[in-house]
This record gives C-alpha cells, sequence and structure tokens, in this order.
C-alpha cells in the first residue's frame, strides 16, 4: 500500500458525516496504519522522536506543550534491554473532552475512530509503550462504541497485540469510559480516576513520563494531538509545518459556537484568524445579535472583546492578547445576553467541578459564585467587586494546587477588566434603591 | 547542610527537606495543615506559602507552597513579604467560611492548630456573609466525636487513617466544597489507632469522647510526663487532670517510642484510675490473724496506725514471703524485695510467662542482638514475626511495621530522585511495592494485608519454622528443614533470602503464645543471623506487662524467685503470711489451687489500687496509689527504663492511698528518706540498673528557682477550686518527692524531656507546638529523648538451643491464647469505652473440628479442663486458619486466663447455651439516617 497525496486537512480527510466512519479495510484502503508500519520497519523509536520534535506539534488539549519535548522526558530502554525485558509504560488519549463549548475531539472519534487508534499504536511505537488507554468522556456512547469496534478490528488484523509486524514488540489498547468529572481532564486526575481512585489532581514533579499510571512512565495527551501523528510520522515535519499559516505548526480542529448563523467545526491552518472562523465558516452571528465578546477556546480561557477578532488564532497569539487559544473552540456572547449571568453560570460550574483538595479552589470558587448571584441579585457592595479582584490573584496559577482554579477566573478576571461598568452599575443600582 | 536566606537571614539546615520543614527547624513561624512531619506533603491546604526568589536580584519573587517546595542549598525566600502574607491570610479567610466559629463550646478550643493558624495568619474580619455548608455527624464508637461542620477539609485524617495507620473505614467522599471525610454509615471506626485522629485533626472535627464526659479546657488540666501502663511497650503519655479525676490521655511525643501516635488501649483506657472500683482506705477483716477464714468476707475501715502496724509486723516476721507484680514500679517492687530479703522476694509472673520473659531478659543482654526502639524498627527493611498478633500484644509496634514495610518506597522514591517527604508522589511510585514481612502465627493478623509471606501453625511448628530458618541462615540444611512441607520450605527460604539480604533485618517473637521453644527459636534465628552477617540484629520481642522486664531484671531472672516457688512456699507451710504488691493472683495460677493455698496462710496483705479477686481473701488491704498519683520507673520491652510522675496528689477525696513503696517505707520507719533515695537504693543494688539514678532530675531540681509546674500558666480557678466544699483555700499541696511541683509557678522551660509534660509555645496552643522542642522537625526532643535502654552488654552468647519434636498426635485438642486489645489487659477494662470495644468471651475453632463437633459459630460449647472443677461455656468463632486441634480462647475475656493453656481439656456442644444479648453486638447505632450534606444554616 503506497501513501495518498499529502492533503491540508490531515485529521478529517477521512471524516465524511454523510457516510459511515472507515472500517479498517477502507481505512487501510486509504493510506490507514502506514504510519505504524513505518514505525515499525523504518524508523527507530529515538527517529520517530526526532521527527515529532522536528514538526514542532504542540498539545491540542489547550495548554500547547511542545509534543516532541514532553515525550522526550519519557525514559527509554536499548533494544537488548526493552527485548530482555521491556518497561512497563503506558499512553494514555484524554478523550474526556468537558471543557465548555469544546466538541472537537469528539468529530475525530466518531468520524474516524481509526485516526486516533493508528496515532495511538504509532505514538507508542515511537514511546515502546506496552499498554494504551483511551480515557473517554462517558456521554461519547457513539464515538466508544466505534472506538471499541475499531481496536477490535486492529486485533484482529494484528495491529495491536503480541509482536506487531513481526516486530517483537507488544501493545494492547483499551477504552476506559469515564465517570464523568471535568477535572479528568487534567492529566494526573486522569490518571487517578483510571486507576481508581478519587479523580484529584497529582503534584508535579514527579510528572507523569516518570511516574504516571500506577506509578510507571506514562504519557497522557489530547485526541487531537495524538490524530496528528500518523500524517506526521508519514508525511514529515516540514509538511507539517507548512500546514499552518503562523509559527504554531499544523492544522487545527476550530469551533464556534454561540447566537451564530452555523456553528459547527471545521479543520482549517493553524493562525487562522477568529474572524475569519465567525464570518466565514460560521456564518457570523445571528440577525439581530452583536457581538460583545468571546471565549477563544473554552470556559476556561479569558474573554476577547471584537477588536481582538483579526488576531490570528494559535497559542502565540492569543497567548500575547493575555488569553490562552486553549482547545479552539470559541464561545461567542452576543449583546443580548445577560452577560453576568453567563460569567455566574461558569463559575457554578467550575465550583460544581472543584476536585475539592485545595483550599483556594474548593472553599472560593463557591464564593466567587456566590458573590456573582449576589450582585445579579442586586444585593452587592463594592466590598463584593473588591473580593473578586481578590480571588483573581489567590486563585491563580501556582497558588492553587491545579490549573482548575485559575482557569475558572481567566473568564472572570477578564471580565472585571473588560465590563467592570457593568459590576458597578448592578452595585449602583441596588445602592440607589436603598437610599 | 544547606544554606538557606530567610528573610535576609542565613541559615543552615539539613539537606533533602522542604522548606516548611526547614523553616520550623529553625525555630520560624509558618502557618500550616495539611502537613504532618510523620505524614510528609501533599499541598492541600495552600496555607504555607512563602515567596521565593530565583536569586541574588530577584526582587518579585513568586510564591510557592514551602510544604511542596525542597529547601535547595543557596534557596532564598521570604516569610514576611507581603504577596505571601496576603495569600496565607486569604487562605485562612476561605477555610473560615465554613468553619462555624464555635470555639467557646467546641473542645479543641485552647488547644486548636486552626486558632493558632488563624491568629498567625492575621485573619481578623470576616467579610464572607452568605451561608455555611452544613454536614450531619456521624456515630463513631465510644471513642471519638464527630463534628464535620468544623472541617476545614485538610484531609489530614483520611491521610492518617488509611495512608499511615491501614485504616480501611474512614474516607473522604463527595467533591467540591461538599468534600465529607467520615465512614461510609454511622459506626464504630475499626482502626485500634483511631483516637490519634483527635491529635492529628487541627481542629474539632474528631475530639475524644471519653474527655467529653467531664471536659475541661486544656490549660485547666494538671498534667505530668508519664508512660502508658496497659502493654510492655511503654509509649510516652501526658495524663490530664483536674477536681481529681484523671480526664484524658495525650501523645507525650518521644521520638524513640511512641512519636506523635498512641493505640486506643492507651488513649482512651484510663477509665481505672477513677473507677468505683478504687480502693481508698486501708481495710481489714474482722477475723485477721485467725486461721479460720470461713466468717471472714466482710471487710472493715481501719485506721492507717492500725494497718502499718500490721504490715510492719508481717515484713518483720521470717515466715512472710512476698509477691511482687508485673504492673508495679520497680520502686514499690524493690521496696517490697528489700523489706522481706530477696529470698523471700517472688515475681507474681504467670508461670507460663514467667520462664520466657527470664529468658528473654539474659538473651537481649548478650551482643548479638540489639533491643530495637520503635524508631529502629520503622529503619528495618525485612522483618520475620514468630507467634505474634501484634496488634493486640504490642500495639504501637504494628503501627510501626506499616512504616516498616515503606522502606522499599523510600528505596524507590531514592532511585527516581522523589524527596520522601513528597507523599503523594512516592506513594504513587511505590503502589504496593513492600519491604518483606513475613508473620508464622496461628491466624491472621491485621498486618497480614503488609505481609510478603503468611504462614499458620501450631505453636511447636512455629517454633520448628523459626529452627529451620536459623539452621538454613548457619548454612545446613538439616533435619528440621527437610521435615517441612513444601509450602513451609519455600516460605523458608524466602524469609532466608530476604533476611540475607536485607539492609536491616528485624526479628519480632515473645512471650504472647506461652511456648518457650518459640522464643527459643527466634533467638537461635538471631545467633545464626548475627554470625552470617556479622552485625547486632535488631528485635523486638513482646513482654505482657509495663514493668515485667523490669521485675525480671530486679530479681536477676532467678529462677527460683518465680511464682510457682511462692506457691510451694505455702503449700509446704513454710510461708505462714503472705504480703501481695498490685497483683490479682488470680489472672495468674489455677484459681482452684490457689483457692486451697491461700487458705493455709495465717494473714494476708495486699496492697493495690482497684478491686480484683485476688483481695477475696485477703486479710489486710492497703490502698495504693495508680500511676497517675504516684512516682515510679518501668522497664519496657526495649529495655527502655523510663520515669513516670504523679499527675496529681493522692489526697484528694480523703483518701488515705499511698504509692505502694511508701507503704512499705512507711512500715520500714522510713528506711529511704525520699523517692530519690529509694531510686538510688534501687539504681545500687544491680549494676543493670544503674541508669536508673539518672533518668530524671532529683527533687531538689530546679529553673529559675523553681519547681517545673504540673499546671499550664492559664491554670484558672485554683483558689476555687474546693470552695463548693470549703471557702477556705486550701494550702497548695508539695510534692517533696520529686522536680515537680503541683503549681503554675515556674517554667518547664529548658528542663529535660523527662521533665516536659505538655508542648505549649507562644502562639502555639496545640500539640503542634512539639517542633518547637526538637532541634530537628519531627526529630528528638532537644536534649535528648527521654528514658534509658537497660540492655547493650557486650555478653557474647552462642547458646544451643533443643528443637522440639515435630507434632505427634497427642491429646485431641490443645489451647492457645488468643489477644485483644480491648479486652485482654487487665486494667484498661475498668474503662466503660473499653469494656465496649471488647468482644464477649468466645473459643475459635477450625472448621473441620467445629463439624466434627456440629458446632457452626455461634453456638455454644462447653469446655472442660482435666484437673479442674469449673467449665467454661462459650460461643463458638470460626478460624479457617486455625490448624485441627487447636482451640483458640481470648485471655481475659470472660475467665479465661493463661493457666488454662497447661491442662488437657475436653469440648462438646452445649444445646442449652444461649448468647447473652448484651447491646454491643450492635456497634452501629444510626443517629441520623438524612443525606449526610444539606445547605442551610444562617451564617
Amino acid at each position: 500500500m503506497s501513501l495518498p497525496e499529502p492533503t491540508q486537512r490531515p485529521l478529517t480527510q477521512h471524516i465524511d458525516p454523510s457516510r459511515e466512519a472507515y472500517n479498517l479495510v477502507e481505512y487501510e484502503a486509504h493510506g490507514g496504519y502506514e504510519s505504524v508500519r513505518k514505525m515499525l520497519t523504518e524508523l527507530s523509536p529515538s527517529a520517530g522522536l526526532d521527527l515529532l520534535k522536528a514538526s514542532d506539534l504542540r498539545g491540542r488539549g489547550g495548554a500547547g506543550f511542545p509534543t516532541g519535548m514532553k515525550w522526550s522526558f519519557v525514559p527509554m530502554q536499548s533494544e537488548a534491554e526493552r527485548l530482555a525485558k521491556p518497561m512497563q509504560k503506558y499512553i494514555v488519549a484524554n478523550a474526556d473532552e468537558m471543557e465548555p463549548g469544546t466538541f472537537k475531539d469528539r468529530v475525530i472519534m466518531e468520524g474516524c475512530p481509526h485516526l486516533l487508534v493508528e496515532g495511538m499504536i504509532t505514538g507508542a511505537a515511537i514511546l515502546q509503550a506496552t499498554t494504551g488507554y483511551i480515557f473517554i468522556r462517558g456521554e461519547y456512547i457513539e464515538a466508544t462504541e466505534k472506538l471499541n469496534n475499531a481496536i477490535a478490528e486492529c486485533r484482529e488484523k494484528g495491529w495491536l497485540g503480541k509482536n506487531i509486524l513481526g516486530s517483537g514488540w507488544d501493545f494492547d489498547l483499551h477504552v476506559h469510559t469515564s465517570a464523568g468529572r471535568y477535572i479528568c481532564g487534567e492529566e494526573t486526575a486522569l490518571l487517578n480516576s483510571l486507576e481508581g481512585k478519587r479523580a484529584t489532581p497529582r503534584a508535579k514533579p514527579p510528572f507523569p513520563q516518570v511516574s504516571g499510571l500506577w506509578g510507571k512512565p506514562t504519557i497522557v495527551n489530547n485526541v487531537e494531538t495524538l490524530a496528528n501523528i500518523p500524517n506526521i510520522i508519514n508525511y514529515g515535519a516540514e509538511w507539517f509545518k507548512s500546514l499552518s499559516l503562523t509559527e504554531d505548526a499544523g492544522t487545527k480542529l476550530y469551533g464556534v459556537s454561540g447566537r451564530v448563523k452555523n456553528a459547527g467545526c471545521w479543520e482549517l491552518p493553524m493562525g487562522t484568524s477568529a474572524r475569519e472562523l465567525l464570518e466565514v465558516h460560521a456564518g457570523g452571528m445571528s440577525d439581530g445579535y452583536q457581538l460583545k465578546t468571546f471565549l477563544p477556546g473554552g470556559g476556561s480561557t479569558p474573554l476577547l472583546l471584537p477588536e481582538h477578532l483579526d488576531t490570528p488564532m494559535d497559542y502565540t497569539h492569543i497567548g500575547k492578547l493575555g488569553s490562552r487559544m486553549g482547545t479552539g473552540t470559541m464561545i461567542m456572547i452576543d449583546d443580548q445576553v445577560d452577560f453576568l449571568g453567563a460569567l455566574k453560570n461558569l463559575e457554578h460550574f467550575f465550583a460544581q467541578e472543584s476536585c475539592g483538595f485545595c483550599t483556594p479552589c474548593r472553599d472560593g470558587l463557591p464564593w466567587v459564585e456566590k458573590t456573582l448571584d449576589k450582585i445579579i441579585r442586586g444585593d452587592g457592595t463594592s466590598a463584593d467587586i473588591e473580593w473578586l479582584d481578590r480571588a483573581t490573584v489567590n486563585l491563580n496559577m501556582g497558588l492553587t494546587f491545579c490549573a482548575h482554579a485559575p482557569g475558572a477566573m481567566g473568564p472572570l478576571e477578564s471580565a472585571l477588566k473588560y465590563f467592570r461598568a457593568e459590576f458597578e452599575t448592578r452595585i449602583n443600582l441596588h445602592n440607589s434603591e436603598s437610599v | 547542610m544547606a544554606k538557606l536566606t530567610v528573610d535576609d537571614q542565613d541559615y543552615d539546615v539539613a539537606d533533602g527537606n522542604n522548606l516548611l520543614h526547614a523553616c520550623l527547624s529553625i525555630g520560624l513561624d509558618l502557618p500550616y495543615f495539611c502537613w504532618h512531619p510523620c505524614m510528609g506533603s501533599v499541598g492541600a491546604c495552600r496555607q504555607c506559602a512563602v515567596t521565593q526568589y530565583a536569586d541574588e536580584n530577584d526582587e518579585r519573587g513568586r510564591v510557592v507552597m514551602a510544604c511542596m517546595t525542597p529547601a535547595s542549598d543557596g534557596a532564598r525566600i521570604s516569610i514576611d513579604d507581603k504577596k505571601a502574607k496576603d495569600f496565607r491570610a486569604g487562605v485562612i479567610e476561605l477555610l473560615m467560611t465554613n468553619h462555624p466559629h464555635d470555639c467557646p463550646v467546641c473542645e479543641e478550643g485552647g488547644e486548636c492548630h486552626l486558632q493558632d493558624m488563624t491568629e498567625m495568619s492575621g485573619h481578623t474580619t470576616r467579610i464572607y456573609n452568605d451561608k455555611k455548608r452544613t454536614h450531619n455527624n456521624q456515630y463513631l464508637g465510644p471513642f471519638i466525636n464527630h463534628e464535620m461542620n468544623r472541617c476545614i477539609s485538610c484531609y489530614r485524617c483520611v491521610r492518617y487513617y488509611k495512608d499511615y495507620a491501614g485504616g480501611h473505614d474512614l474516607d473522604v467522599m463527595g467533591a467540591h466544597h461538599h468534600v465529607y471525610f467520615g465512614r461510609h454509615t454511622d459506626g464504630v471506626l475499626e482502626s485500634p489507632f483511631a483516637g490519634n485522629l483527635v491529635e492529628v485533626c487541627p481542629t474539632g472535627v474528631f475530639t475524644d469522647k471519653t474527655f467529653s464526659e467531664h471536659y475541661s479546657r486544656k490549660w485547666d488540666l494538671q498534667t505530668s510526663p508519664s508512660v502508658c501502663q496497659h502493654c510492655a511497650v511503654g509509649c510516652n503519655v501526658t495524663p490530664g487532670e483536674r477536681y481529681g479525676t484523671l480526664k484524658r490521655i495525650t501523645n507525650r511525643y518521644n521520638a524513640d517510642v511512641n512519636g506523635y501516635f498512641l493505640c486506643d488501649r492507651g488513649r482512651f483506657g484510663y477509665g481505672f484510675v477513677n473507677s468505683d472500683a478504687r480502693i481508698t482506705q486501708p481495710l481489714v477483716r474482722e477475723t485477721i490473724n485467725h486461721a479460720d477464714h470461713t466468717n471472714s468476707d466482710t471487710a472493715i475501715q481501719c485506721s492507717i496506725e492500725v494497718s502499718l502496724a500490721h504490715l510492719t509486723k508481717a515484713l518483720k516476721d521470717p515466715e512472710t514471703i512476698a509477691i511482687g507484680s508485673p504492673r508495679a514500679s520497680l520502686e514499690s517492687n524493690f521496696a517490697l524485695q528489700s523489706a522481706v530479703g530477696e529470698s523471700r522476694f517472688y515475681r507474681g509472673i504467670a508461670p507460663s510467662e514467667d520462664l520466657l520473659i527470664n529468658a528473654l531478659t539474659n538473651f537481649q543482654q548478650t551482643s548479638s542482638v540489639n533491643s530495637a526502639s520503635q524508631r529502629t524498627i520503622e529503619s528495618c527493611d525485612a522483618v520475620l514475626i514468630l507467634g505474634e498478633d501484634l496488634t493486640h500484644t504490642s500495639p504501637r509496634t504494628a503501627l510501626s511495621l506499616r512504616q516498616t514495610v515503606r522502606q522499599k518506597a523510600r528505596e524507590l522514591a531514592d532511585a527516581a530522585r522523589i524527596p520522601f517527604w513528597q507523599d503523594a508522589a512516592v506513594r504513587e511510585l511505590a503502589q504496593q511495592e513492600k519491604s518483606p514481612l513475613f508473620i508464622i502465627n496461628t491466624h491472621h493478623s491485621d498486618l497480614d494485608d503488609i505481609a510478603e509471606g503468611t504462614y499458620f501453625t501450631s505453636p511447636t511448628q512455629i517454633a520448628r519454622l523459626g529452627f529451620a530458618i536459623a539452621e538454613q541462615l548457619s548454612g545446613n540444611r538439616g533435619d528440621v528443614t527437610n521435615s517441612l512441607d513444601a509450602e513451609a520450605k519455600t516460605l523458608c527460604a524466602n524469609i532466608v533470602s530476604a533476611l540475607s539480604q536485607a539492609k536491616r533485618p528485624l526479628i519480632i517473637a515473645g512471650t504472647s503464645l506461652l511456648n518457650q521453644d518459640i522464643v527459643n527459636s527466634a533467638m537461635a534465628v538471631i545467633q545464626s543471623l548475627h554470625t552470617r552477617r556479622d552485625e547486632v540484629i535488631h528485635a523486638h520481642f513482646v513482654v505482657p506487662e509495663v514493668n515485667s522486664l523490669g521485675l525480671a531484671i530486679l530479681t536477676h531472672s532467678e529462677a527460683d524467685r518465680s511464682l510457682s516457688n511462692a506457691l510451694e512456699q505455702i503449700e509446704s507451710g513454710t510461708a505462714k503470711r503472705l504480703v501481695v504488691l498490685e497483683n490479682d493472683l488470680y489472672q495468674r495460677v489455677n484459681p482452684e489451687r490457689l483457692d486451697a493455698l491461700l487458705e493455709k496462710l495465717d494473714e494476708i496483705i495486699v496492697i493495690d489500687h482497684v478491686w480484683h479477686q485476688g483481695l477475696a481473701k485477703a486479710d489486710l488491704i492497703l490502698p495504693a496509689a495508680s500511676f497517675a498519683e504516684s512516682d515510679g520507673t518501668v522497664v519496657s520491652s526495649e529495655g527502655r527504663a523510663q520515669r513516670f510522675f504523679a499527675t496529681f496528689p493522692v489526697n484528694v477525696d480523703n483518701s488515705s492511698a499511698n504509692a505502694s513503696w511508701q507503704w512499705i517505707n512507711l512500715a520500714l520507719g522510713n528506711r529511704w528518706k525520699n523517692f530519690d533515695a529509694i531510686v538510688n537504693a534501687c539504681a545500687e543494688s544491680i549494676e543493670l540498673l544503674a541508669p536508673l539514678a539518672d533518668l530524671a532530675p532529683t527533687a531538689d531540681y530546679r529553673r529559675h528557682g523553681l519547681k517545673v509546674p504540673r499546671m499550664s500558666h492559664r491554670y484558672s480557678g485554683r483558689t476555687a477550686l474546693l470552695a463548693d466544699k470549703n471557702v477556705s483555700e486550701p494550702k497548695q499541696p508539695t510534692d517533696p518527692q520529686t522536680a515537680l511541683g503541683f503549681t503554675m509557678e515556674g517554667t518547664d522551660l529548658g528542663a529535660p524531656s523527662a521533665l516536659r509534660n505538655t508542648a505549649w509555645a507562644p502562639g502555639w496552643n496545640s500539640n503542634q507546638s512539639i517542633h518547637k522542642f526538637q532541634d530537628e522537625v519531627g526529630g528528638a526532643l532537644s536534649g535528648g529523648s527521654s528514658g534509658h535502654c537497660l540492655f547493650g552488654s557486650s555478653m557474647p552468647a552462642n547458646t544451643e538451643f533443643a528443637v522440639p519434636p515435630a507434632h505427634s498426635n497427642h491429646e485431641r485438642f490443645k489451647a492457645i491464647p488468643l489477644y485483644h486489645i480491648f479486652g485482654s489487659d487487665e486494667l484498661s477494662k475498668f474503662a466503660a469505652p473499653i469494656a465496649e470495644r471488647s468482644p464477649q468471651a468466645y473459643l475459635a475453632l477450625n472448621p473441620l473440628d467445629a463439624e466434627q463437633l456440629s458446632l457452626s459459630a455461634g453456638d455454644g460449647a462447653t469446655l472442660t479442663f482435666e484437673g479442674l472443677k469449673q467449665t467454661f461455656t462459650l460461643a463458638v468463632e470460626i478460624k479457617p486458619e486455625l490448624l485441627r486441634g487447636l482451640v483458640g480462647l481470648p485471655m481475659g475475656l470472660g475467665e479465661l486466663t493463661s493457666h488454662l493453656m497447661a491442662h488437657t481439656l475436653t469440648l462438646e456442644k452445649n444445646l442449652t447455651w444461649k448468647r447473652i444479648p448484651n447491646g454491643r453486638d450492635h456497634n452501629v447505632i444510626a443517629t441520623d439516617q438524612r443525606s449526610s450534606l444539606s445547605e442551610g444554616l444562617a451564617p
């Protein structure tokens, strides 16, 4: 089987909502699993890793950490050592996709489950991992079924199991459906959950690459990240970088939701502007609604304004605006939404989803929520705004145990920055009434 | 050493620790909750924030959690920096949003770490005015109260209970700000170490229920340095008293013994001191001096003068013999021995235990063995237990062993360069990997879950396995090994390999199964290991009582000073009078024989503090002071001589009780001037006891011209304490015997640890303040741990021990003793909460034996012992692992005592027997079945 010509849409090239997702035979006929063959017959693990590093692939889960660098911290064995006694290592796909407004991984898993499976086998071959898990959101019933079918097909065909392609390397893959906590999207909480423990994040260091699942070296990556690996192995780092409009390599699954004409998810070159996403692909705001502000990449990313629409959507450029690209799935907030109500709704979500381990998050977020409630009710005072300001300091990065509370502070801090007047109006309303 | 700069001051700190540990060790104040010196860091509470600077030029710095940050060489931090300070105040403010502020009615108040940390963090004004989350509380058994609304979710309780102590029935449930720390439903907390939650919890969620019964604030308690009396480990405790009532026991830190933790028997078993069964006045029988005891069942109060005259006469009578006690102090035993002479003083120890204790006392003076402290036990990395169910016979050791098996985790963490204090990370890394622990015993124990190998067999076979191990360690694969079955052979090979390869092997055995062969086999293992490794081998030998070893040492472990010999003296008529010291002989020997022997005596004098069967035939009873009202020395199973001091004077409530040695001293016309004099006399009497004189400062010791106070400087109402009885203020009692005073004047600052009763430092009112008195957090108290290990001689040992023959089918059934932490100890049973936790008497059988006798669990069976009139009808319990032919009898429950083990027994089903319901069979009392969570109460 020779490789088809490279495409501009490596992630979604095989996805067609009008038909069933490819089965193994169809997928193989379109070049599927060639990257596994290449890894096991042509490339050494270190060559595979070098390719990954050179590709500048960054984690698509939201943090944008360079994947190759992340993987390079996994301890490796020499070929002889591995054949004597392979080190237990794990590769885990984070398919928990719980970020508000985010539905991109689902598109891959439902549209082309074999792409994720191939990405995990190829990735595992690079890492010389022994077992893989797909930790999937419990509500993704269709995706779970499709992945399980894909895995069964691969086991049958020998892409999974003992001595894959006669290489002497054994690897198997399992799907684990999550019981449903937002925090399971945090990679170490995910690992705890996978072990059957409370979904509480772990302190880092040690990083999962050294001591992860059951204390063994583990790589956790987002579905979209892993789905990029087959094409990088097949077509090379330069090709991958050439897909992008900006410094950050590859394509990106972008999404738009909110009161827009055509909400959806599209694979586009990395660095496509928010305006193009909104106006070209989502068809602009619905009639009668003006864009007031937007969350660029999920509920935990700080708000941006219409004036930021021309910024290329990538890690670097959005980062410079004080926000984060996150998952690249934008939530558009229009002028007729009860803005403080929407904000409170978000904070309610984060307060409920706190794992309860560290003080600022556990006890701070409910207070933030109650304060917003109070302000919305018209019972707020300036002391409440002061407290919200203080919360954005005390619940921030480095002070809390994990990134959950800082994520919750993103929208709040930016709301206080851009829309402070709205908070103050509600308070003044109360003050004038009570006089 | 690493250089650490804190707020521009340079300090040298130990390598490898975290910033919080380092800051506390150099005496700085930094608030914290979730970190504990024994449990390491997890970074949950975020309270210990400091600002860390990248280098000399960094002026901004960033806030880090001190507990999660290594104190690396050259680190520069600030505690006072505004960013860190504001954040710490913010964390307390958040913790306080749900805390009920019920300090005035909270039993933690005044010794609450949360109060202290709130003060320290500077959070003074509350702005949160929304609803607080509220929880329902649970019934957790007779020991511990549960008040979840006070919880600040530091996770210490579950980390202690599950991770440290191996418990299973306390956990965190729910999520976000509804996290709930408790059991899945109301019920008794199962762990015998649950009581430590009271001290581990930084606020008033878990409090001492027995203390609630008669509560006083910490600062209103009179306390003294003391030693737990309920087993031989010798944990250091602080009893607290007010109004003449012993109100509670708390942990007294000793790095080498109990560290931060006690067992529940020790913590909650103090009730005997306040018991109605206390003897407060001398009592004499009307028929005194008459040989006919038949009408002598009324004892009447008698004056001190008359009773002393009797005692004096008896002590001088050459036909008097005396029996000492392993639960009395060395001083009291020594006083009695001096009074009657060594040849007429006998150990009051059950004959079956006596031989073993003597053998162990002698063996531990040889050069092959080191009697391990609890701290040493925790540092060992391979353990063999022969015939001991430690949770019930040496409880604190069982808790230590849970840390011992983590040496493997330490090794793995070192290799992965994860500091051991990174608790969650190390546990994650190590998973189920443990250092090897092997248990060879008659039945399952609570430690089986951490054991690499367990094997259950008969006492004789336990010994034979021990000898097989010894044989193999010596390089011979001889007869004993060859006689083993395949499973035992494999086990022995694994044990031999583990003990040989370990860095620090540890052997544990003891007297519990009353089996000389087991003790011999353990000594043989140690000797072989000693020869093989050419080093001193660590060992822990369990002995039954608080001063078992002290009594053995005092009597030179001489065989002819045993209780059996005393009984022979009575039987032969050589002895006419008997003085018994703090001892219920009915617990020690065949009661039927004892009844007959006591009838032969002209006079029986007993000095004791609680009523027991042994007093039934006494002609004169002298009221003794308990450990809480007297001073003395006891020798622990480690061989550590430790001094305990009276917590309160004995003369409250008109009691004329005296320390036992004082009665004897009075009868001898004040042979010893004071306590120091008798301590010195005792120390001079035997070379091994010489260190006794230096265990604690003498009575003339002064700090700043004053005695060390037993009361806190905040002790309130001293002059009005007895105002309900008498308005004139009584003279404050004096303590001429020791360096401590019944007073609030003076200071214990700088006093040796033997005199320190509680820990308090400005701003640190809870037990957490102990770090102010340690050179290094979690290390020994400044000036060294109290107590002195008497063993450590260089006497070489190479005894040949006889291997017992393998099983022959002798009698059908053989009784073996079983033990219960709650129930097997004589004194703690007087405490109602302990009695509540103690099971009903039963007999344990192998299922096949039970089937043969048509017995199933819960049936009644009658035991008949050859040569005994008394029969016992007991409920049957099935223990599948118990070898066929063995009948397990729980010691101390019902009237089951060790002498029964010597008799041949028969067993049959009792069809008429019915279990007496006692309400304790259902130890779950549901108090509230509503959902455990609700948003509700107004702030």
